[in-house]
């Protein structure tokens, strides 16, 4: 469903991105771990279309989508939850699913609102509300359904558990699981490596630009030379 | 008291020009960081549009509408021939383009047509008053007053209940995150600058009916007073832009009305003094506005 092959991305003379290559099949949850300044942000950026890789490739469906605008993209079927949400404060909670909507006919519009305040309970009751007034936990489920309003074939997420406190990491952790049962397709970036692998079908390792282990989630789960060598963190699977 | 609210009226009638202009700068800025320095180009084109068609023997009945066609189409060409090949540059770049674009229509009317200001007919009625016990209202004021109202309920409407209105201001609290959603730069871009140069025109309509001139720099006054307002306000911020405009025609009134006899020339330089002053308090304006930074 979505193919990375050989991607390069560079800030200036900086390489970020030193020749990618992963897969993401329809209805998997696969996950990328590294450190901080892996490179993982710039790589979802990339594929996202807010960065103009240097080389290699990005097909969704076997179309070539490569350097395409992010907007462009969104319409091809992948969509973006940024790290840090990122959600309209000044605007309302409904006003913010309803951007996530934007390239939705109007009729579809409401069906996909109807479905993201049943999948977002929460959502229901504060749709008025500001959404620069919820609480981290509500934001990220407001982030994360603004762009399910786009009804796309693949969703990316960077970091959905950053900055959250602990009750709430866990929260958004049972809804990568939920999204998973749905039969959602989910490429997500995360440092709560542990956390990610327990609930990923497959994981990819990044580490100073470049990809340097990957497979079966519950494999790399189980790998503790892993997490020392790569994560800086000492135990595996937990 | 009277007189005060005479003043308050007069004040309103000028602020609601100034919020006008203002709202056109802040929404440019909103989705392009860019003071829009080439704002009162639309002015400009929409006077030397207004000389011509009186010269051609139309009325206001007929300009009036004109000016706003003119002002949309001069924005969207501006947008397209100027700005569209620098977006995504630093903000320097986009100001430093919009300065060009200032300076070479003045040129080009300068060059083309005349360095002189060319007069035409003002409406009879902008200079009758109405009578309401003793207070005496300029029909002007009230004029523009209803005109400002109901153009800024319009564009309140647009803003808040139409999908377009939605992406715009989406796109200028967070243009990345407002491209992840799937809104096209392009359009919004677009969208902004024929909104502002709806606004622009309805602006010019009662600025150039008050002036009734066109010159080169016909535009440069009411350029500095939008973006005056819209600094006032708070830049990028829409409802900062109509309280800066409005505030900014208040105390000119209540100024001018005020200084001695002979004095009245120094309001401008004392409204920037006052100006300043606002800025040493609130940096950032009367209202504060949140902003993320772009990737």
């Amino acid at each position: 469903m979505l193919d990375i092959e050989s991607l390069i991305t560079r800030y200036g003379t900086i390489t970020a991105v030193r020749d990618v290559g992963l897969t993401v099949q329809a209805g998997e949850v696969v996950c990328l771990i590294g450190p901080n300044g892996a490179g993982k942000t710039t790589l979802l950026a990339t594929i996202a279309g807010l960065l103009k890789p240097s080389a290699g490739r990005v097909t969704l469906d076997n179309k070539d989508v490569t350097g395409w605008a992010p907007d462009r993209m969104l319409r091809a079927g992948l969509a973006l939850v940024p790290e840090h949400r990122r959600i309209f404060s000044d605007f309302t909670v409904r006003e913010n699913l309803l951007v996530g909507g934007v390239t939705q006919p109007a009729s579809r519009r409401q069906e996909l609102l109807d479905e993201m305040v049943t999948l977002f309970p929460v959502l229901k009751e504060r749709l008025s509300a500001q959404a620069g007034y919820l609480s981290g936990g509500e934001a990220q489920q407001l982030a994360i359904g603004r762009a399910l309003m786009s009804d796309p074939a693949v969703l990316l997420m960077d970091e959905p558990s950053l900055g959250l406190a602990p009750v709430l990491v866990e929260q958004v952790f049972d809804l990568i699981t939920r999204l998973r049962v749905s039969g959602r397709t989910l490429f997500v970036v995360e440092q709560n490596a542990q956390r990610m692998l327990a609930v990923a079908d497959r994981a990819y390792v990044m580490r100073s630009g470049e990809i340097v282990a990957d497979g079966p989630a519950a494999q790399l789960s189980a790998r503790e030379d892993l997490f020392e060598t790569y994560l800086g963190q000492s135990g595996g699977s937990t | 008291m009277i007189e005060l609210i005479q003043q308050i009226i007069d004040g309103l009638g000028r602020g609601g020009i100034y919020a006008l202009l203002a709202l056109g700068i802040a929404v440019i800025f909103g989705v392009m960081h860019l003071i829009n320095f080439a704002h009162g180009e639309l002015i400009t084109v929409s006077a030397y549009t207004s000389y011509w068609l009186f010269a051609s023997g139309f009325n206001w009945w007929f300009i009036a509408p004109a000016i706003i066609v003119v002002a949309v189409l001069t924005a969207v060409i501006i947008e397209f021939v100027a700005f569209r090949w620098v977006r995504g540059a630093p903000d320097f770049t986009m100001l430093m383009t919009s300065f060009g674009v200032h300076f070479l229509v003045q040129a080009l009317f300068v060059m083309y047509v005349s360095a002189n200001f060319r007069q035409f007919p003002r409406p009879g009625w902008i200079f009758d008053t109405w009578r309401i016990g003793d207070l005496s209202l300029e029909v002007f004021d009230l004029a523009v007053i209803a005109a400002t109202l109901v153009t800024l309920l319009g564009t309140y409407w647009l803003l808040q209940r139409t999908m377009f209105g939605v992406s715009l201001r989406a796109a200028a609290e967070d243009f990345d995150t407002a491209r992840l959603m799937g809104i096209r730069s392009n359009r919004v871009i677009r969208g902004a600058f024929i909104l502002s140069g709806v606004l622009a025109g309805v602006a010019a309509i009662f600025w150039l009916m008050r002036s009734g001139q066109a010159g080169p720099t016909a535009g440069l006054n009411p350029m500095l007073k939008g973006v005056l307002a819209a600094l006032i306000g708070g830049l990028g911020s829409l409802s900062g832009a109509v309280l800066g405009g409005i505030t900014l025609g208040l105390v000119e009134v209540l100024l001018i009305s005020r200084l001695p006899g002979g004095t009245a020339g120094l309001t401008d330089g004392i409204v920037f003094l006052l100006i300043a002053l606002l800025f040493v308090f609130r940096p950032q304006g009367l209202i504060t506005v949140r902003r993320v930074e772009r990737v």
